[in-house]
């Protein structure tokens, strides 16, 4: 049995696989309507969700599959002070995989250990986020034709942005890849990624302060939000939340083929005009992580079209 | 220099970092023991100048990884019949369990119950080790 709880689960061939099936869900949805009828995906989610939520509930239904679960601690037995453990393994009698959200770090891990169905991440405090990362892999191939030889630029919360750990860990296992960071001094990516991934892999990289200086350089543009949630100071949060805002003036400077993407839900660090923009993939990164989260439900269920 | 009395049957861990041996002492619950346990401090050592050593009368099971992990510099000699019969040579452990606590305060381990703190080892040469759970590297 498998899970997916690190980026880095699964080989590089393991990800073009899954990508492969995903871009082959995209173009023959039907085919894939009934591969697992009679299978039920529990949804476990401690913290507020509506996308990736929906993205997996989605996924399934399109599979033919049926979901249940909880949409916030407060509506679980979390709310008792039921353990991580003792939740999966109540959940492990009720369906045939789960994806868990949790607002504690390790929290799908430890679910992972006790768990007699695949457990997927979806998502655990500011560590990790590894279907987005699918979503944003699936993206970046279908702009680029490959997830090689490319300049990414990440930009604003590097700190507490799981979405932005789980991309740079994946992408670091490819040919030609450089980083270039662009945030505030407070919300760098964590000491822990540049030593151990981006300078144990030898992968060129900058840290930088301005989206402007940097824009013209870039292939990929990752912009995040500032997450008021990682804040434990509200003081903290107001003082950074508007560093970084993408606008249609800063987007005449990007290379003609340059691809902004964005985990999503913004606040206001992308212009509204920029979504006009032939160059703005973010919605079509959500459409995506639905096909990706279908390939994922199938490889760690086992289960393959008629 | 005071004198102890040399084993005739049990372990002497030598080459304790000055100040360290009570932490030891501790680590390795030498305090539940019913034997005779010795506790040198600050004996004179032609390597590091000052030194701790402890002496325990009898042969107990050491978990050799809250040693490795504490000082990998550190030597235990097992003793028997007055003689040196075995020395153990200690590796920085790859992984720790229970010896260390994760204090990030989103780390899973804040609030689920019975769960064991795990790390492990992220880097050889700078003694770095990080929670599995949440990667969050180890800061003593």
């Amino acid at each position: 049995m498998r899970h997916l709880i690190d980026p880095l689960d699964f080989s590089e061939a393991e990800i073009e696989k899954l990508l492969d099936v995903a871009e082959d869900i995209a173009q023959n949805l039907k085919a894939y309507s009934h591969v697992c009828d009679g299978k039920k995906l529990a949804t476990l989610f401690y913290e507020p969700s509506t996308r990736t939520r929906l993205s997996f509930e989605s996924a399934m239904l399109s599979l033919g599959g049926s979901v249940l679960g909880f949409a916030t601690a407060d509506s679980s037995s979390a709310a008792k002070g039921e353990s991580v453990a003792d939740t999966i393994r109540t959940v492990s009698c009720y369906a045939d995989i789960c994806a868990m959200r949790h607002p504690k770090e390790g929290a799908p891990l430890r679910a992972s250990r006790y768990s007699r169905i695949p457990v997927i991440n979806a998502g655990d405090g500011g560590h990790q986020h590894p279907t987005q990362t699918l979503a944003d892999l699936m993206t970046i191939r279908s702009k680029k034709k490959r997830l090689g030889n490319l300049t990414i630029g990440l930009c604003g919360d590097l700190k507490f942005g799981r979405t932005v750990h789980s991309l740079i860990k994946s992408l670091a296992r490819y040919e030609g890849i450089q980083f270039v960071l662009i945030s505030p001094e407070e919300l760098q990516v964590p000491d822990y990624i540049i030593k151990e991934v981006i300078k144990g892999n030898d992968i060129p990289y900058e840290e930088v302060g301005s989206l402007e200086e940097v824009i013209s350089s870039l292939d990929i543009l990752y912009m995040t939000r500032v997450q008021k949630e990682r804040f434990f100071n509200e003081e903290d949060y107001i003082r950074l939340k508007d560093s970084y805002i993408l606008t249609a003036n800063k987007m005449r400077r990007a290379k003609p083929d340059m691809a902004v993407l964005h985990p999503l839900p913004r606040v206001n660090e992308i212009s509204i005009e920029v979504d006009e923009d032939p160059r703005a993939a973010y919605f079509e990164q959500v459409q995506n992580g639905v096909y990706v989260r279908m390939a994922l439900i199938m490889m760690l269920l086992e289960v393959t079209p008629c | 220099m005071l004198n102890i009395d040399s084993l005739e049957r049990g372990i002497v861990i030598d080459h304790i970092k000055a100040g360290y041996a009570m932490k030891i002492y501790y680590l390795l619950k030498l305090d539940q023991l019913d034997c005779c346990v010795a506790v040198i401090k600050n004996a004179r050592s032609s390597k590091y100048g000052k030194k701790d050593i402890i002496k325990i009368e009898d042969m107990v099971d050491l978990d050799l990884e809250v040693l490795g992990f504490i000082d990998p510099n550190i030597t235990i000699d097992i003793i028997d019949n007055g003689k040196i019969v075995e020395k153990k040579q200690l590796v920085l452990p790859q992984k720790l369990t229970n010896v260390i606590k994760c204090k990030n305060p989103r780390c899973i381990t804040s609030i689920e119950e019975e769960i064991d703190h795990v790390f492990k080892l992220s880097d050889q040469n700078d003694h770095r080790y990080r929670c599995v759970y949440c990667e969050q590297e180890y800061q003593g």
